[in-house]
């Protein structure tokens, strides 16, 4: 256990250290005039320039700039926006929200893959699991842009059932036609990995022995096969909130949900540089620690991994 | 020689006991699938639209006036008018142009970097597979559509450009690192093969080694990415599109349909429901193509 932490560990500041340069080089590097891409196409006056120059450190060197940007992240100063707000801030006020809606999607997804996935794992080739086999598919290839503003249009505005846009205290009404759509991104590979896992275990040695003893078949389903079959399903957990992510900044902008997506979605409207580069690098910060967590968490789930 | 229909007979009869090949034997299980001939019929109708979108009869995507603004369908535009009263029918045909040409070449781009990576880290091992697996581990620990978004940003500054080769290269450089790490695990498994060995003593060369030998036997599961990942590139591409950082301007394009008709919807639904149909069919078609071929050629994942 102890080697594979260290290994893990490190792996980590190598990818952190990679994903934050690539993504700082991408936003800054090679370019005759950083300050006008920050503001985008908008005209810049020359005290912002000043300004901008200053809080970026454009003035020193490349891997100076770096070290700035690296030291603000890790101390919490994410940088301000062209208008002038602390993105810090900016976040505090977004995430609850935000959080809220990524609870209702995991918890519905949760149900529905692990119910579903466990139903086609059990009658495999049934019916019941053909039509979830195609169903998945299609949900799989359904994009975001497709399904956030279809959704929307039908259910909220055309058949009225949920209301069409929420606010910064939404509650659980509000937020359950955005958690659907943001769901269904990531329902289609947990209800295949749990259907998979679940056909994989019922064959093992283990189970055969559990229903030799006379366990029942609710009991060796249950609790034998379902907690075996979950492993790969907590794999998942991380590159589903890659997923999520992305998502969350199409469904917020389209309900018009005042969270963390929706700020990064404003934030890329108005060609807002530095709100754009501060929300996208604690996203990032975020993914990389829950990846390192869910890593972990499978490895003293799973006691095979360890030694490997 | 007497009597030549039983040669032919006994001829059919040795073609039908005659081994089939791995593409043969997928090929026959292709043909058996319903959701492949879907597939099959969506890509083709999606393709030859991105072609020549004029045999769809869809008049000029261009000709836009205001006093048609949300006129509802007719015989000349059977989705109706958008907002800027341009046929919807028209724009959302002449989108498809884009949208696979961008899938296409994002996907060769996408395509041929994993190649390269996968195939060098694959075959030589050791440290250059240390190095170039690491790589692959920093751009897979990116979340795909933050770090599309930062690029295609830093691509397209320019405003000179419609965007259309910033999400080429957005797309292929962010989207490679699945083929690499098929291609690697499947030139891996191949290149201890005695056939392989037999090559080597021979005198072959690493890259004819690679090129003749080790490739062709790893080209069905790498094929089989790339056709997901151009159904995913194309849905990728409309959501950057939609978000602003894809393509813009004037380009014809159903991310672009999709958010300008976004505001108007309660007047309109048309130019919303048309772009956003026509793009899922597209990206599922490629999808379940890519699905149905996998199937084929690895009966065990079924």
């Amino acid at each position: 256990m102890f080697r594979y932490l260290i290994r893990r560990l490190l792996q980590m500041v190598l990818t952190f250290f990679g994903a934050t340069f690539i993504v700082y080089a991408l936003m800054f590097a090679n370019q005759t005039d950083p300050i006008q891409a920050l503001a985008g196409e908008r005209p810049i006056t020359d005290s912002q320039r000043l300004a901008l120059t200053e809080r970026y450190h454009l003035d020193e060197p490349f891997l100076g700039q770096y070290w700035h940007y690296m030291k603000g992240l890790l101390t919490g100063d994410f940088g301000i926006s062209l208008t002038n707000r602390k993105i810090s801030e900016m976040m505090a006020d977004a995430w609850p929200v935000t959080i809220r809606l990524a609870l209702i999607a995991i918890v519905i997804v949760a149900i529905v893959a692990i119910v579903a996935g466990v139903i086609s794992g059990i009658r495999r080739g049934g019916t019941f699991d053909n039509v979830t086999l195609v169903l998945t598919l299609v949900v799989l290839s359904m994009p975001i842009v497709v399904l956030a503003p279809l959704a929307r249009l039908v259910f909220g505005i055309q058949l009225g059932w949920f209301p069409p846009t929420a606010t910064r205290d939404a509650g659980f009404y509000e937020l359950l036609l955005p958690a659907l759509v943001l769901g269904s991104l990531v329902v289609a590979t947990e209800l295949r990995v749990t259907r998979s896992a679940v056909a994989e275990n019922l064959r093992s040695d283990y189970v055969r022995t559990a229903r030799a003893k006379g366990l029942t078949r609710q009991r060796v389903v249950g609790v034998h096969v379902l907690r075996n079959s979950l492993i790969p399903v907590v794999t998942l957990i991380g590159v589903d909130l890659g997923n999520l992510m992305s998502g969350a900044i199409v469904t917020e902008g389209v309900f018009n949900i005042p969270g963390v997506g929706f700020n990064l979605f404003r934030a890329i409207k108005t060609e807002d540089g530095p709100l754009v580069v501060g929300f996208v690098s604690v996203l990032v910060i975020v993914f990389l620690m829950v990846n390192l967590l869910v890593d972990l968490l499978y490895a003293a789930l799973d006691p095979r991994i360890r030694y490997e | 020689m007497s009597d030549p229909q039983a040669v032919t007979t006994a001829e059919s009869a040795v073609g039908r006991d005659k081994p089939r090949s791995l593409a043969g034997d997928a090929w026959r299980d292709l043909r058996r699938n319903k959701i492949f001939w879907v597939a099959a019929v969506l890509v083709t109708v999606f393709v030859v639209m991105a072609i020549v979108p004029a045999v769809f009869g869809a008049g000029d995507p261009r000709d836009c006036a205001l006093s048609r603004q949300h006129d509802g369908p007719s015989g000349n535009a059977f989705f109706g008018y958008d907002f800027q009263g341009c046929d919807v029918y028209a724009k959302a045909v002449y989108g498809a142009r884009n949208s696979i040409l961008v899938g296409l070449l994002s996907t060769l781009l996408a395509g041929t970097i994993g190649l390269i990576m996968g195939l060098t880290a694959g075959y030589f091992g050791g440290w250059v597979d240390a190095v170039l697996s690491r790589g692959i581990d920093v751009v897979l620990g990116l979340p795909f559509l933050l770090a599309a978004i930062v690029l295609a940003r830093r691509l397209s500054s320019d405003p000179s450009n419609n965007g259309f080769w910033a999400v080429i290269v957005t797309l292929g450089f962010l989207g490679w690192t699945t083929a690499a790490r098929v291609m690697r695990s499947s030139v891996i498994a191949s290149k201890n093969q005695d056939y392989v060995a037999a090559a080597r003593m021979l005198g072959s060369g690493p890259a004819r080694l690679m090129m003749k030998h080790i490739l062709p036997n790893s080209t069905a599961a790498f094929i089989v990415v790339l056709t997901i990942l151009l159904g995913t590139n194309i849905a990728t591409e409309a959501t950057l599109t939609f978000l602003g950082v894809g393509l813009k301007g004037d380009a014809i394009s159903w991310g672009i349909m999709i958010n300008e008709a976004g505001p108007n919807v309660r007047t309109a639904a048309e130019p919303l429901v048309w772009p956003s149909v026509f793009l899922a069919l597209t990206v599922l078609a490629f999808i379940m193509l890519g699905d149905a071929v996998r199937d084929a050629f690895d009966p065990k994942l079924r």
